[in-house]
């Protein structure tokens, strides 16, 4: 039997007094790839998160269980350290911490040759001399989280809208890279427009809408149908696919 | 708030303490181990390794001055006003003796303080050194220095100042004078180590000639009582360059008002002013700066930044850009706060713990680009932060 690595029960989210989700509940197995579709404003990176334990995403109610374990009296380096990984929408920029300095932190026995090699295959290299995110674009920043990201080699990788803002010419090469680092991982990506599933192998999608997951099924499927009728009519949808 | 709070000004005759006469030394090597070892926390080299010439001077005593390369002269002050008939040309001149009470309390009496020149076309091989040590508690120390860059020359500076560990209270009053004359070059870097107890008022002014470039960086990352300085430069012939780069770090009850101000009177003369301020404790930092720009086609940019790290410090940040013809480039950023909770939680989702987070966010908040030192001053200037940050 294939075991859970995440199980989220019945959880409920205060973001400074502002409660989210209605008792949200969702399993992720060992090795799944999951897209979790969403209109924006969902919640899908209060989610990413709630899991990797920011202290302003307090849960009220309901559990977050991490390779067995309640994880919710962790801190986030904690978490970090029992194999969670995020690559973040956002991610904000630190005067005089150098991209390499990261990929440093994110394992500290990485080898310059190592570090050389993977930046240049996320066409990163030129990059590693400058401080984190500062005045990177939108597509240079989610390199350089998945740059990061294939430094920390988390088991269960977060991914918020790693296509968002990345050229189109580079789209290909962060939705590869994604799809080979998956191989041999769990992972869950949020996608709002569905653009790199082109390039993702995911092996299940689910839709969070209103406050739950209000459906699980094949991603593909999923993509078109909410291309089709948008997320609303995804709602109404009275054949709704439920896990498992 | 245009200074600290005038009552609380110190004043040099309440420190008249009788200063005692100090032997001097052949080699820096000589010097007691616990005057080396605080002065080496300044950024002195007490085996004069990588140095071109070494000043040290205790008290009101100068034990040893001396040069290792032609063309560089290393000398007390008064060794220069009985060498040189034309320092009348320089002393004072630069420095208004009457600016304030401290500058006038250096007017008279015997002069102390170190002189540095370069001749023309000379660069110092390695950087010269030159210490102020206070080693006698409840004196007043002053020094009177001056500095030239004749016509092509290229003049490195590391001086530090220090006290030692019995010195409780006390003051120290500089009069610096610089002289960079065309085509050449001063980078001047200061490190201040002072006591707890300590007034420091420092008054310096560099001229700098057509082509000329002056580079001045200080570090101050020990507690004072109260430190006050505005260096000023006037940029005076054609093209001639300012940099200023400090790193303040303001500890328990420390005061410090510190600035720079740069007057562009020349075409195409440029300056930046780029200050780090880190409030600890019950710290108050005033960080300055004051940009002048007097004829057109001058570019000049200010830059300061502060971190807040304590409830009941105090930083205030005041720039100031004077644009007195039109058409010219002048331009200042200001940021002050805490450390944003989202650069902690950032690196922490990498692995660091909250305090690994919080000071690999402060060392890189000091770690500004330090312009114009030889790269292994620039390490050891790294190395001097970084050790006073994990303290």
């Amino acid at each position: 039997m294939v075991k859970e690595i995440l199980k989220i029960e019945n959880l409920q989210l205060d973001i400074d007094g502002r409660g989210i989700f209605k008792g949200l509940n969702l399993t992720v197995k060992e090795g799944e790839r999951l897209v979790l579709f969403g209109p924006n404003g969902a919640g899908k990176s209060s989610l990413i998160y709630a899991i990797l334990g920011f202290p302003e995403y307090r849960i009220k109610s309901g559990r977050i269980i991490f390779k067995g374990k309640d994880i919710a009296a962790m801190t986030v380096n904690e978490r970090v350290g029992l194999g969670l990984g995020a690559s973040f929408q956002l991610p904000p920029p630190i005067r005089g911490i150098k991209l390499n300095e990261m990929l440093k932190i994110c394992d500290n026995s990485i080898t310059s040759k190592k570090i050389k090699s993977m930046s240049r295959g996320m066409k990163m290299e030129e990059f590693l001399d400058r401080d984190v995110n500062l005045g990177f674009s939108g597509g240079e920043s989610k390199r350089s989280e998945l740059l990061q990201l294939l430094a920390q080699q988390p088991e269960l990788a977060l991914f918020d809208e790693p296509d968002s803002g990345v050229d189109v010419e580079n789209v290909g090469l962060v939705g590869d890279t994604i799809n080979s680092f998956l191989k041999s991982r769990t992972g869950i990506v949020i996608t709002h427009q569905g653009y790199i599933l082109q390039f993702i192998k995911a092996t299940r999608g689910c839709v969070l809408y209103n406050g739950e997951i209000i459906c699980y099924g094949d991603p593909v499927k999923i993509l078109h149908a909410i291309k089709k009728k948008g997320y609303a009519g995804c709602a109404a949808c009275k054949k709704r696919m439920h896990q498992e | 708030m245009r200074c600290m709070q005038k009552e609380n000004a110190p004043r040099v005759e309440d420190y008249s303490g009788r200063v005692p006469e100090h032997k001097a030394v052949e080699n820096l090597a000589d010097l007691p181990d616990d005057v080396k070892e605080a002065s080496h926390l300044a950024g002195i080299e007490p085996s004069e390794k990588g140095r071109s010439g070494s000043f040290f001077q205790i008290d009101q005593s100068v034990i040893c001055a001396r040069s290792s390369q032609d063309g560089v002269e290393v000398m007390s002050i008064e060794h220069a006003l009985n060498k040189h008939s034309w320092m009348k040309d320089y002393y004072w001149k630069a420095v208004d003796a009457d600016k304030d009470e401290y500058t006038r309390s250096l007017k008279t009496g015997p002069v102390k303080g170190y002189f540095l020149r370069t001749h023309p076309g000379v660069e110092t091989i390695h950087p010269l050194q030159s210490c102020l040590f206070m080693e006698r508690d409840g004196i007043a120390q002053k020094v009177h220095n001056i500095i030239i860059a004749e016509e092509g020359s290229h003049l490195h500076i590391i001086t530090g100042c220090a006290v030692h560990a019995r010195v409780r209270g006390g003051i120290h009053v500089g009069i610096s004078e610089f002289y960079i004359k065309k085509n050449a070059s001063v980078t001047f870097t200061m490190v201040h180590n002072w006591g707890e107890d300590l007034h420091v008022r420092p008054r310096s002014v560099a001229h700098v000639e057509e082509g000329g470039t002056f580079i001045s960086n200080y570090i101050c990352m020990k507690p004072v009582k109260s430190l006050q300085m505005y260096p000023t430069t006037r940029l005076l012939g054609r093209g001639a360059r300012a940099s200023y780069s400090s790193i303040v770090l303001g500890r328990n009850d420390s005061v410090i008002d510190i600035g720079s101000r740069v007057l562009l009177e020349a075409p195409e003369t440029s300056a930046e002013s780029v200050a780090r301020a880190v409030a600890r404790d019950r710290s108050r930092i005033f960080a300055r700066g004051h940009l002048v720009g007097h004829v057109p086609g001058i570019k000049a940019h200010l830059e300061c930044r502060g971190l807040i790290l304590s409830p009941e410090a105090v930083i205030h940040a005041v720039p100031e850009l004077e644009a007195r013809r039109e058409n010219l480039e002048m331009s200042h950023e200001a940021a002050v706060g805490k450390i944003a909770e989202k650069e902690i939680l950032y690196l922490m989702s990498r692995g660091l713990s909250e305090d690994e987070a919080t000071s690999a966010i402060i060392r890189g908040f000091l770690k500004v680009d330090i312009e114009g030192l030889p790269p292994k001053l620039a390490a050891e200037v790294r190395k001097l932060t970084e050790m006073e940050m994990s303290i």
